[in-house]
């Protein structure tokens, strides 16, 4: 039984009761992904399986046998960031650091979403193929991920720079 | 958590015979489940993973859509079909939990999710009726806003939390099931049970039954539907009281409608009172709040939720309207 973790494959744990958060954690050694309130209530423990969002502290490790899991660590290092990485720092997208690798596991998902064209609460038309990207969609994308500090404004910007830089252009012009 | 043994079911008639024990609990996407058993709250000595079963959406040949038990509620709200035919049902999951919790959910579970009364998740400090039957319940004195203003016993004030139940109960939803007894299949608004003086009974459902699918039947009107919750934020909160409703109207009648209340009870609460008073009747808001009315005649506040009444009663009567508005 194995589950592959940024490329490399890894045995799952014997004991069905960890859970994948644990497992990144405390068996590979992956502290990137953090532990907020492991309820589902913070979104801290965002990793991306298959390239699907999901909260890892709210999922058995056994779950996810043969599934190909992302963690922060698997998107960009020091000296080779991911784009939204980078954005996150130019735009002080963060102050304390413990809700951001969630905050971007989270966007990347989201910015696949928003390439299928999934609808979201603030969506008004639901028939429309494609999404427009106002700040009030990334906003209602991003509400499973709370930030302590306060740093909503930066993230949104850094991830309307990555993603949308045509709506994050109209609104800087506004 | 306390320790259990963890498989997978390689399909329907697996997953029935590896639940025979009692102590055996199905496994959706485990959102719920995962967070009570670390709650203590729920204790099974197994589970059977049961999110890889059913995951497909069918177009029946009336119309009608087969969605299975394992689709998750972000598969299902993004649904070309649901999203046009369905609207209410796409509202009503997008308003619920995060993107990440919507894309681990599963329908199945999502259905069967246990409540969010705080008293029910305190596992060593507080006393309640549907955790441990008999031991009492502290939602009745105590913070009880969030709790049922109808159909409540003394036993038990908590709600049911699903928004997806809400719409599905609006849709005439039929809920299938698979047990050691064979299948069967009822209206999602039947699934869910009022307290009464056994609380720790959330569903008809009996031990060892499977959810294997949900069925919308054919319903034209369904294409103008809607959902509003309403809530403390705008996002990630669950509902406070929440209003799934369809509204046909033609030549100045009101030719058929469906509405369901979420929030206000230990299910999904479907406003049967409200539906009788408005059919064949004109579509002004004078009729929408009469219906309200009638609809919450026998609601009964507890110290801390009284506001949820009029609420109630202003949110239903907002819903039809913008239906209404929509239709003339
Ligand atoms: C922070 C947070 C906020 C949330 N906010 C909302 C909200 O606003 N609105 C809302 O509606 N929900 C909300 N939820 C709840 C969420 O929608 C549910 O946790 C989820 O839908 C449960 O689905 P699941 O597949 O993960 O179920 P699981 O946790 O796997 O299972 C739940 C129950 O269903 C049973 N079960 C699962 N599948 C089947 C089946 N096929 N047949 C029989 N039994 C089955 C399990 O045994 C278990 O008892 C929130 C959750 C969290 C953590
Ligand atoms: S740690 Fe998982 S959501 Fe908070
Ligand atoms: S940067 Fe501190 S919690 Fe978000």
């Amino acid at each position: 039984m194995t589950i592959t973790v940024n490329g490399a494959a890894v045995s799952l744990p014997n004991d069905p009761r960890v859970s994948l958060l644990d497992l990144l954690r405390e068996d590979l050694h992956l502290p990137g992904t953090k532990k907020g309130c492991n309820q589902g209530a913070c979104g801290a423990c965002t990793v991306l399986v298959d390239g699907e969002r999901i909260l890892s502290c709210l999922a058995l490790a056994v779950q996810f046998e043969g599934r190909s899991v992302t963690t922060i660590e698997g998107l960009g290092m020091p000296g080779a960031l991911h784009p939204l990485q980078a954005a996150f720092v130019e735009h002080d997208g963060f102050q304390c650091g413990y809700c951001t690798p969630g905050q971007i596991c989270s966007a990347i998902g989201m910015a696949e979403e928003i390439r299928r064209g999934v609808p979201s609460h603030v969506t008004s038309d639901l028939s429309s193929e494609t999404i427009a990207l106002s700040r009030d969609e990334l906003r209602e994308r991003m509400s499973g991920n709370l930030c302590r500090c306060g740093a909503h404004n930066g993230i949104i910007d850094a991830i309307a720079e990555t993603f949308a830089p045509k709506t994050a252009l109209a609104e800087a012009a506004e | 958590m306390t320790p259990f043994r963890y498989s997978r079911a390689t399909d329907v008639a697996d997953a029935i015979r590896q639940s025979g024990d009692c102590n055996t609990r199905y496994l959706g996407g485990g959102t719920n489940l995962v967070d009570l058993m670390r709650e203590t709250v729920e204790r099974p000595e197994a589970l059977v993973d049961v999110s890889g079963l059913s995951r497909d959406i069918e177009e029946l040949p009336d119309g009608g859509l087969l969605i299975g038990a394992g689709v998750r509620n972000t598969a299902l709200a993004e649904h070309r079909s649901v999203r046009t035919r369905y609207p209410a049902l796409s509202r009503a999951i997008l308003a619920g939990a995060s993107a990440q919790i919507r894309n681990m959910a599963t329908v199945g579970g999502n259905l069967l999710q246990r409540t969010r009364c705080a008293y029910f998740y305190d596992d060593d400090g507080s006393r309640c009726n549907k955790r441990l039957p008999g031991q009492g319940c502290d939602a009745l004195e105590g913070f009880n806003r969030n709790h049922a203003i109808l159909g409540a016993s003394p036993s038990c004030v908590a709600v049911h939390p699903s928004d997806m139940a809400v719409a599905l109960a609006a849709l005439d939803g039929v809920v299938h099931l698979h047990g050691a007894r064979g299948e069967r299949s009822f209206p999602v608004a039947d699934l869910h049970r009022l307290p009464g003086d056994r609380p720790d009974v959330d569903t008809l459902l009996e031990p060892g039954e499977l959810i294997t699918a949900i069925e919308l039947p054919p319903l034209p009107f369904a294409a103008r539907s809607t959902y509003r919750k309403v809530r403390d934020r705008s996002s990630y909160a669950f509902a406070l009281v929440s209003v799934a409703a369809l509204l046909d109207v033609e030549d100045g009648r009101i030719r058929d409608v469906r509405i369901a209340l979420g929030g206000v009870a230990h299910k999904p609460w479907r406003a049967f009172k409200a539906e009788e008073v408005l059919r064949g009747g004109p579509p002004r808001a004078a009729a929408f709040t009469a219906a309200a009315d009638a609809e919450l005649a026998d609601a009964k506040p507890l110290a801390g939720n009284g506001f949820k009444i009029e609420l109630a009663r202003r949110t239903i009567a907002a819903v039809l309207g913008e239906l209404a508005g929509e239709t003339a």
